[in-house]
């Protein structure tokens, strides 16, 4: 293909997106957008498997038979969502298991947020009101982004999600409501998740390395600052009717703006944590590794028990 | 006859819980993310069926007793289930191995306490039967698939299913409780399971290229509130938010 010929591709890919018309597995699409789509929906999947982690950390703990089950179920669908989204990337050329090598060897990302310890019972419930709140906000938007695979990928996991918050945010309730330790034990979750959620909109603005082309290519609609602005505006409200306060001591309401303003996020630690330096990093991967590691000879039998069957009724159809 | 079917209802709803969280700790770290979300699946069910039993036996206890104070309150040598089910997960094979025992035994049971005189039991029954028979189609192809796949894994799964038999006696050795139950037409005679569990079970290992584990199986004293020593750990890690946290809501 010429030069010329690629730029008028490019150029009828820019007006589809324009035009709202959805990018489906086998459109043309310039190598750069696939790329950026496989990054993304790739670190997604991985955020949902490693997300799997802190939570499951309080499986066998949970202080009641329904929160239990609530729990593994809660758990499960975040697995859901993983291969849903490693799905969504296959449509795009990439492969599942190298997209999950990738992750094991530190090539791929994945949200930072679960680089955090789940020290008590109410991290459970700071996790489903926050971090599942904070990933709504992102994926609802997403729903409306402009490769098909994806955006319906996430109109199936915001159903969940959205469940999620509510079951988090039902935890986080029953806390408030209770003894003076459990008040306490909510209070100390949410001043542990409160930043860290913020922080998963990503870098400001200004200083976001994808988001100009994300936004033309319709693959983003929003920009980080926006979206952690309405999560701020929505949370806030709801940490009040809990009676607990988010540790930001510059939080206020602006008339003017109608949003609530509120203090400066540390950059510092976000880039610490991103970069691997963060509570949970090196476990978070080593347990991914171990599972991977130790499945190896499961994965194997499997394929090659398939094997035989294939060839045994291979034998069977010859033969009669 | 109120006292002694509640404890055997416990019984009942103690195998499902324990083997239950067993399988939920594979929850995130399972070899295959299908495999992963297939045993939560099954720890689901069975902590669902749990939660049925506990349910019906703290109303027939009627001492204001809730099914979490069943599940967090309660001692080791309280609890009634199999040995089998409180063995730790191991390898990938041996859970299988775990899973495939119970299951087999699981489905014959509740295929008979669908008959029970004992409507609420039949209904629990029923239901779980459905569930069940999922389980049993799950851990018998992967024991076929492991068993019939690679030399490493035919080694590992041959491993596990000779690891755990010893505790497949005690499905059948019956207690007082059990022969009361039976003979008042409310539990099962599971003595007369024996015969067509070992027969099932060979057959599955005859597909899997399993052998069948040279020694007669032996281990008992989980019905009785005898355990190993792997109930304490497992109890202390299930319980500690209701024993460090007294009498709150969650
Ligand atoms: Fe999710
Ligand atoms: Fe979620």
């Amino acid at each position: 293909m010429s030069d010329q010929q690629i730029l008028n591709l490019e150029e009828r890919f820019q007006q589809r997106i324009d035009a709202e018309i959805k990018v489906e597995p086998k459109d043309w699409m310039p190598e750069k957008y696939r790329k950026t789509l496989i990054r993304q929906i790739s670190q997604h999947a991985h955020s949902e498997i490693v997300g799997m982690l802190p939570e499951g950390n309080w499986i066998s703990r949970a202080p009641s038979l329904r929160r239990k089950v609530a729990l593994l179920a809660k758990v499960q669908d975040e697995a859901g969502h993983g291969l849903y989204l490693y799905s969504a990337a296959e449509t795009l050329g990439a492969e599942r298991d190298q997209l999950t090598r990738d992750l094991l060897d530190g090539k791929a990302k994945y949200s930072s947020i679960f680089n955090y310890p789940t020290l008590s019972w109410a991290d459970i419930g700071a996790i489903g009101w926050l971090v599942d709140g904070a990933a709504i906000m992102n994926q609802v938007m997403l729903t409306r982004n402009s490769y098909g695979p994806y955006a319906r990928a996430m109109v199936k996991i915001c159903k969940e999600e959205s469940f999620h918050q509510r079951q988090g945010y039902e935890i986080m309730l029953t806390l408030a409501k209770g003894t003076e330790e459990q008040k306490a034990m909510a209070q100390d979750a949410l001043n542990r998740w409160w930043w860290p959620s913020l922080m998963m909109f990503g870098p400001s603005d200004a200083e976001s390395t994808h988001s100009a082309q994300s936004m033309k290519w319709k693959i983003k609609r929003k920009s980080n600052d926006e979206l952690r602005q309405q999560f701020v505006d929505v949370t806030i409200p709801q940490a009040d009717f809990l009676g607990l306060s988010v540790p930001d001591k510059d939080l206020k309401w602006n008339e003017e703006s109608g949003h609530y303003d509120f203090g400066p996020i540390d950059w510092d630690e976000f880039w610490r944590v991103v970069k691997g330096n963060g509570p949970c990093n090196r476990d978070r991967i080593k347990a991914r590794r171990k599972a991977y590691d130790e499945g190896k000879w499961v994965r194997e039998a499997a394929m090659a028990h398939a094997e035989k069957k294939k060839e045994r009724k291979a034998k069977l159809a010859k033969s009669a | 006859m109120k006292e002694r079917l509640f404890d055997y209802i416990l019984q009942l709803g103690d195998n499902s819980l324990i083997l239950g969280h067993r399988l939920s700790e594979w929850c995130g770290h399972g070899p295959i993310l299908e495999v992963d979300m297939a045993l939560t699946n099954i720890s689901l069910d069975l902590i669902g069926q749990t939660r049925n039993y506990f349910q019906y036996a703290a109303k027939i206890e009627d001492k204001g007793r809730t099914e979490d104070d069943l599940a967090f309150l309660r001692t080791d040598r309280q609890y009634r289930n199999y040995l089998l089910v409180e063995q730790p997960n191991g390898d990938f094979a041996a859970t299988i191995a775990r899973q495939f025992y119970f299951d087999s035994f699981h489905l014959l049971f509740l295929q008979e306490l669908v008959k029970s005189k004992d409507e609420q039991l039949a209904a629990i029954a029923a239901k779980s039967v459905k569930e069940v028979s999922y389980h049993l189609r799950f851990s018998s192809d992967w024991l076929i698939r492991l068993g019939d796949g690679t030399e490493e894994s035919r080694t590992k799964m041959q491993e596990g299913v000779d690891d755990l038999w010893n505790f497949t006696a005690e499905f059948f050795l019956m207690n007082d409780l059990e022969k009361e139950m039976a003979a008042a037409g409310i539990g099962v005679d599971v003595q007369a399971l024996e015969e067509s569990y070992y027969a099932q079970i060979q057959e599955v290992f005859e597909a899997a290229k399993i052998q069948m584990p040279d020694y007669k199986p032996g281990q008992i004293g989980g019905k009785d509130g005898m355990h190993s020593e792997h109930l304490g750990h497992l109890l202390a890690e299930m319980q500690y938010m209701q024993r460090a946290y007294p009498g709150m809501e969650w």
